[in-house]
């Protein structure tokens, strides 16, 4: 439309660019269609499969020129109706919901003071959060067993210092578990919402101030709503990996925190019922997908503010 | 007690007194000793080059910065410890500081909700703050979603929705164009005046100051350098600094030749100058004279007795130079004339005729002279 003219560049460098967007943009998605896209279809298409035992029967077969249709749906049937499945879908929810919660009441405030602290401070603050990466998660949660056991650090020093008589029993509870997921995911929290709240415009705090609010009510009125896309995407970043998390429950929770991760293992593994597996693992995919699609559009949403503002 | 009854007695049209208030950064002082009293319903400037320390007076008086040592009194009362959320002072804020989450309507009503105003009233009362700044419009939008001129409305809605008995601006048009800025100066004071709240405004544009405030306190270093009406600020500057602040100005080195009480005579390497009014000086004391520019006359051929019968006696208050640039910016005309010393002076003139025969062009010869009573003699 405009007839401003475009900036003189270079056959070469012009298909240059445009292959090299392309590609740039172009590499993920590739990537996320070949190892997400094709083997959820795969793993869809195996829950849905009758089975003879060994082999899964394809889904259409041409017999005598009828086609017929092997579709069964038989193993979802069974997951809703099991009350066991449902039961441990509700508390894989339920674990990963506390864990984000804590993970909230803990990470808000620590990203909140690092955001306020001296900017020279900050870079040495944020390596403090992110040292725990530097060992591998399995050791780190291995070590929570060392201090949680019956008789590990803790129950001995309480019961060297004569405060409780008989050991507490921490390991394999549901405390551990959520001890140990909110241990592991809590990093996941602090960093998206340090990043929001460090750019928080002072002045607006001032403002409110000058308006009347006192502190408190300035930090729930201006500093909260503003930094809800640092929640939410803290959020995101701790439910969702939690829902579905398999070693800390495996390491840590007992034989009454039932973890739908844990499940899944054994359908795999113990079981070999591949389909109620796939089945399993579909619903937990849709499960996560949910709260995901509520992420996206808050993002969308913040970038056309951002845009905005601009 | 007593003293703050004191204090609020005297002057009674006095609402804001602060005084001896000094502000330290470590060892410096953004805030020197600064005693003044602001006048109920008035408009006050505070006027100043970068850093001179502003806004840190400003921030004092809002309660975001707390003095190192001096007193404010609001009305008898002294605020100087109190927390900006119980002063019944607001502050409209460099960039406006809108909150980005909330509409027009809440924004403005931010203030009032604070206060446990019953939500009808906030209601009326937001609704007239829209009125009185042409905002109804734009009730429903966000900050994003407004231009800049409208921003600045929103925020001056806000500062005045709780009524403050002082209103603080801190560049209030600072992020506006030229153009926009100029229209939005009157504006501003006849909304302001509509209100009849008092003012106090930081700007370091001196246009904008002379424009808007009823009295201007020009600042250096942290400290008043000279407090008074605008005119008087521009027409009788008190200091080097000020003279040279406030508009262009064209300063005359020299020293004092005849101390008269009702006039004094100036020698000065560019010629010799005549004052028609006594100053307070000493003979042979150093002095600098300041000239406005638009007082100056310029002319072809040197000016007769009878023309510049205030200058007493040939020779003074005339000097010759070359025309060396000629600026024609429509309404007047500046020129650059160089003297034989060296010294370039500033002139402006109206263009009244529209074809002057007579222009003045590059390079001519011109006699420079101006009237007695327009000089001022600068002691420090
Ligand atoms: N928080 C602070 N810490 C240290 N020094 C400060 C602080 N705030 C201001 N200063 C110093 O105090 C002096 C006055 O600053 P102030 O902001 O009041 O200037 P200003 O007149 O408003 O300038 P400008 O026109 O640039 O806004 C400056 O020298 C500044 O460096
Ligand atoms: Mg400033």
């Amino acid at each position: 439309m405009s007839n401003r003219r475009k900036p003189i560049v270079s056959t070469g460098d012009r298909l240059l660019g445009a292959f090299g967007a392309r590609t740039v943009i172009g590499i993920p998605y590739v990537w996320l269609l070949l190892l997400f896209l094709v083997p959820f279809i795969i793993v869809m298409k195996i829950s849905i499969s009758e089975s003879d035992g060994i082999h899964f029967k394809d889904m259409f077969t041409i017999s005598d020129g009828t086609l017929t249709w092997n579709v069964k749906w038989g193993n979802y049937a069974f997951l809703a109706s099991d009350a066991l499945y449902v039961k441990t879908y509700l508390s894989s929810l339920y674990y990963a919901a506390i864990t984000t919660l804590i993970c909230l009441f803990i990470g808000y405030p620590f990203a909140y003071f690092m955001a306020r602290s001296p900017a020279a401070w900050r870079p040495a603050l944020l390596m403090m959060v992110m040292l725990p990466f530097w060992t591998s998660l399995l050791l780190r949660v291995f070590a929570w067993k060392g201090l949680l056991a019956n008789n590990g650090v803790i129950n001995d020093i309480l019961l060297g210092l004569g405060i409780v008589s008989e050991p507490i029993k921490m390991m394999n509870t549901s405390f551990s578990l959520v001890i140990g997921m909110v241990y592991a995911y809590l990093p996941f929290m602090i960093l998206p919402l340090y990043a929001n709240l460090v750019k928080l415009d002072i002045r607006l705090l001032e403002a409110a101030s000058d308006l009347g609010a006192r502190p408190l009510t300035a930090f729930w009125k201006i500093t909260v709503p503003l930094s809800k896309a640092g929640i939410v995407a803290g959020s995101m970043l701790v439910f969702i990996p939690c829902v579905g998390e398999f070693v800390i429950p495996e390491l840590l929770g007992g034989p009454s925190t039932l973890m739908i991760g844990r499940v899944l293992w054994d359908e795999f593994f113990s079981n070999n019922d591949w389909a109620m597996a796939s089945a399993v693992a579909v619903v937990m995919v849709l499960l996560i997908i949910i709260p995901l699609a509520i992420f996206n559009k808050y993002q969308t949403e913040n970038a056309a503010r951002e845009k905005g503002r601009a | 007690m007593a003293d703050a009854a004191q204090t609020g007695n005297s002057g009674n049209s006095s609402i804001l007194r602060i005084n001896k208030l000094t502000k330290k950064f470590g060892d410096v002082a953004a805030v020197d000793s600064v005693s003044i009293d602001i006048r109920k319903g008035e408009i006050f400037a505070l006027l100043g080059a970068s850093g001179c320390g502003k806004s840190t007076l400003l921030r004092m008086l809002a309660g975001f910065e707390t003095p190192t040592s001096g007193a404010i009194v609001l009305e008898g009362e002294d605020i100087t410890r109190m927390p900006p959320y119980q002063r019944p002072i607001n502050m409209m804020f460099q960039s406006y500081a809108l909150f980005p989450h909330l509409t027009v309507t809440q924004n403005i009503a931010f203030g009032l909700e604070r206060d446990g105003m019953p939500s009808d009233q906030i209601d009326a009362r937001v609704n007239a703050m829209l009125d009185l700044t042409q905002l109804k419009a734009f009730a429903k939008r966000k900050p994003h979603q407004l231009s800049g001129g409208q921003q600045q409305r929103v925020a001056l809605a806000r500062s005045l929705a709780k009524r403050p008995r002082l209103l603080l601006l801190d560049e209030p048009l600072g992020a506006l164009d030229k153009k926009l800025r100029e229209q939005t100066q009157i504006e501003l004071v006849n909304i302001i005046s509509e209100v009849g709240v008092t003012c106090v405004m930081v700007t370091h544009d001196q246009e904008e100051a002379m424009t808007m405030a009823d009295r201007v306190a020009v600042m250096q270093s942290g400290r008043f350098l000279q407090v008074g009406a605008p005119r008087e600020i521009y027409e009788t500057p008190q200091t080097v600094y000020v003279a040279d602040f406030i508009g262009n100005v064209n300063l005359f080195k020299g020293s004092l030749t005849v101390d008269e009480p009702d006039y004094v005579m100036i020698d000065s390497p560019e010629g010799k100058i005549y004052v028609s009014h006594g100053i307070t000086g000493t003979q042979g004391m150093a002095v600098q004279v300041a000239i406005r520019p638009e007082k100056i006359c310029l002319q072809r051929t040197a000016p007769t007795p009878a023309e510049r019968e205030s200058a007493r006696e040939d020779g003074y208050n005339c000097v010759r130079g070359i025309v060396k640039n000629v600026s024609y910016l429509g309404s007047y005309t500046t020129y650059h004339v160089k003297l034989d010393t060296g010294m370039t002076l500033k002139v402006m003139n109206s263009n009244d005729a529209r074809h002057d025969e007579n222009r003045l062009d590059w390079d001519d010869t011109v006699y420079a002279w101006w009237d007695g009573s327009d000089v001022v003699v600068l002691t420090q």
